[in-house]
């Protein structure tokens, strides 16, 4: 176990983990059964997400990306409010606005999820700037994928965060495709966080399946980051056990059945992170019990998105703006 | 019309100087406000280091998006930044984050967030810079539902709008015309002289045709009715300052009055704020119409860089005057 993940925030740490994969797969099998619209699946990616988030405090900020489920749910979030967007209800936490790819939460600190890819990472940098010059201790991280380093957004705001030593952490889910692209064919080398070098701040490579040491290296980056060192770039190493999107037809396979069955059988953050707890002295029983209080969240979670409200068509001009601007109707089509 | 109470002292300020004064009032006023910009500390933003520091003049490098990101980010955050975009050609690198993050993260999230941000950009036009220098992008970002967007053309106008879009919660694009940089008038020094977002302004009035203004076409309008007097035409002069959202009760009032419309809009004809206005206009106005609706805009072709070339091609004051006699 890595410095300061102590039982409690063990048990929590994989109970957070447990609630991403539990809420994918219902919320995939609900998708498929033609209940909403497609998702992008955070599945196989738990541990750098958890192990992230969990270094942060309540007050600080984070930035997402499009595969949007797991970084609300890695921080805290309630459940219920995440399915029922994807049900496109009322109650939803983006009020039906949003959807699959942008299930920003903000009491939990999320300032967007972006499905433009690349696009979060300039607002992360905001937010550390605002930090800056409020003089509070907060930081920010922000989430993005391996193709979003290939973005200008990436490099502006690497330099950005490095000219004034901003509280940022630019933690990379390095899952090794985008899409359908490996980064050995889109990348002129294969490890991003060598690139924070040439920008002037340090990049750290961890095991993204790995969450004790995701954790620790985030910690690091955090610690430093609040006591004004500046941001840091953090490349987990991770891999997506499903396709890019449901729905998305894949019509040539871009990545070999071998090599999905090994990640899967051999590289399951929740396997990896469980073997951990047992072996530190974690009960199964109190496992078990993790996972049975998630079963429960979770199945709620679907009956209240079902039983929520749609939104009414009337009310589709609010949240546009903040203050109410009445523009003539629209001619009857 | 947007005289200062009576109560008020007043200054002469250039158009310039309104923006600067703008900024500096609102720094003074709120903590929040912050200015981003590339050369500020040479360019337009210089005077503000007299008052104020590094902490919160932020000068940038030469990354657009990055930096027009960093200023949404630092909006959704608790600050309430100014972004200086400069010559309104670079809006367009920008436009990702104005676009896709800006306008659209309050509506996305539910109202969970707010973006309270002003993004400055100056049409730099008709002085031999060719075609990347010279756009008035106006009309592309009236097509974004969440912006507001204003063009003031008075010094006056520039500072209560400035300030308002500093002091509103939403995103605001601030168009300045370079063409206005030296205009002068007497402006209020009330600290809370303001200009509602959403207002146009009859700047003359008159009964026999309705002559809408954009921006730097005001001194050129203004000409025009001048010109339209002395032939015995009333013509009544409308700027309408906020592009989004339109006024549209100030432009059927007057054409209710007049009945006839010409529309000056520097920007290319093709999709224009003109268009917009008079399709509104026709759409609203039908009844109350007694001749076709005339546009005086540019026509649809890059800005040379030979002033032989690009003088012509911008509404002038003869360009207007030609326009309402077609219609009378």
């Amino acid at each position: 176990m890595a410095p300061g993940l102590t039982r409690d925030l063990s048990l929590q740490a994989y109970r957070r983990m447990v609630r991403i994969r539990r809420f994918e797969e219902e919320a995939m099998r609900r998708a498929m059964a033609g209940e909403f619209s497609g998702m992008h699946s955070s599945s196989g990616q738990e541990a750098a997400i958890v192990g992230a988030c969990l270094a942060l405090r309540d007050d600080d900020y984070i930035t997402g990306t499009h595969r949007s489920h797991g970084h609300p749910i890695g921080k805290g979030a309630d459940l219920k409010p995440l399915m029922a967007e994807l049900y496109g209800k009322a109650t939803g936490i983006c009020k039906g606005r949003g959807g699959s790819m942008h299930l920003a939460d903000r009491k939990v600190g999320i300032i967007g999820e972006s499905a433009i890819v690349g696009g979060g990472i300039p607002l992360a940098t905001g937010a550390a700037l605002s930090i800056q010059v409020r003089g509070t201790d907060q930081v920010s991280l922000c989430f993005f994928g391996d193709g979003a380093a290939n973005q200008g957004t990436f490099g502006e705001s690497l330099n950005l965060a490095a000219i004034w030593k901003l509280p940022v952490i630019f933690f990379c889910e390095n899952n090794l495709y985008a899409i359908s692209t490996p980064v050995a064919k889109s990348h002129g080398q294969p490890d991003i966080a060598l690139r924070a070098a040439g920008f002037g701040l340090p990049g750290v490579i961890v095991d993204g399946q790995d969450l004790a040491a995701v954790y620790a290296a985030t910690a690091v980056a955090v610690s430093r980051a609040r006591q004004g060192g500046g941001p840091t770039l953090i490349e987990a190493k991770t891999y997506r056990f499903e396709e890019h999107c449901l729905n998305l037809q894949v019509p040539i396979p871009y990545r070999t059945p071998q090599e999905l069955e090994r990640y899967k059988s051999q590289r399951d953050p929740l396997v990896l992170y469980r073997k951990e707890m047992l072996r530190s002295g974690i009960g199964q029983a109190q496992i078990d019990a993790i996972e049975r209080d998630v079963a429960t969240e979770v199945a709620d979670a679907v009956t209240f998105a079902r039983e929520s409200p749609l939104p009414d068509p009337d009310e589709v001009y609010d949240y546009l703006f903040s203050n109410p601007i009445h523009y003539p109707p629209e001619p009857a089509p | 019309m947007s005289s200062p109470p009576k109560s008020a002292t007043v200054r002469e300020l250039t158009y310039l100087n309104a923006i600067v004064e703008a900024q500096r009032e609102e720094m003074l006023r709120d903590e929040r406000v912050i200015l981003i910009g590339e050369n500020i500390d040479i360019y337009g933003g210089s005077p503000l280091f007299d008052t104020f520091d590094e902490r919160r003049l932020r000068n940038v490098p030469i990354s657009e998006n990055g930096f027009t990101g960093m200023g949404i980010g630092a909006a959704l955050t608790g600050l309430r930044p100014i972004v200086d975009l400069t010559i309104a050609s670079f809006v367009y690198l920008a436009a990702d984050q104005i676009i896709n993050q800006a306008a659209k993260l309050r509506y996305m999230t539910g109202g969970q967030l707010s973006v309270p941000i002003v993004f400055r950009a100056c049409t730099y036009y008709n002085i031999c810079n060719a075609a990347q220098h010279s756009d008035r992008p106006y009309p592309f970002f009236m097509n974004v539902p969440g912006l507001k967007i204003v063009a003031p053309a008075t010094p006056a106008d520039m500072k209560g709008l400035l300030k308002s879009a500093i002091r509103d919660d939403d995103p605001v694009l601030v168009f300045e015309d370079m063409s206005l940089w030296t205009k002068k008038e007497q402006v209020s020094t009330d600290p809370d002289f303001l200009v509602p977002i959403g207002k146009a302004d009859v700047k003359r009035g008159g009964k026999d045709v309705t002559i809408v203004s954009i921006a730097g076409c005001l001194p050129k309008a203004l000409a025009a009715a001048d010109a339209l007097q002395g032939e015995g035409i009333s013509a009544e002069v409308i700027d309408l300052r906020t592009l989004l959202p339109l006024d549209t009760d100030t432009l059927l009032e007057s054409l209710s009055k007049t009945g006839r419309v010409v529309i000056v809009d520097n920007s290319h004809r093709t999709g224009s704020v003109a268009s917009e206005v008079s399709a509104v206009m026709s759409e609203e106005g039908f009844e109350i119409l007694r001749a076709p609706i005339r546009r005086v805009t540019t026509p649809a072709v890059q800005i040379p860089y030979s002033a032989a070339l690009e003088k012509p091609l911008y509404p002038s004051t003869e360009r207007i005057v030609a326009a309402v006699k077609s219609i009378l």
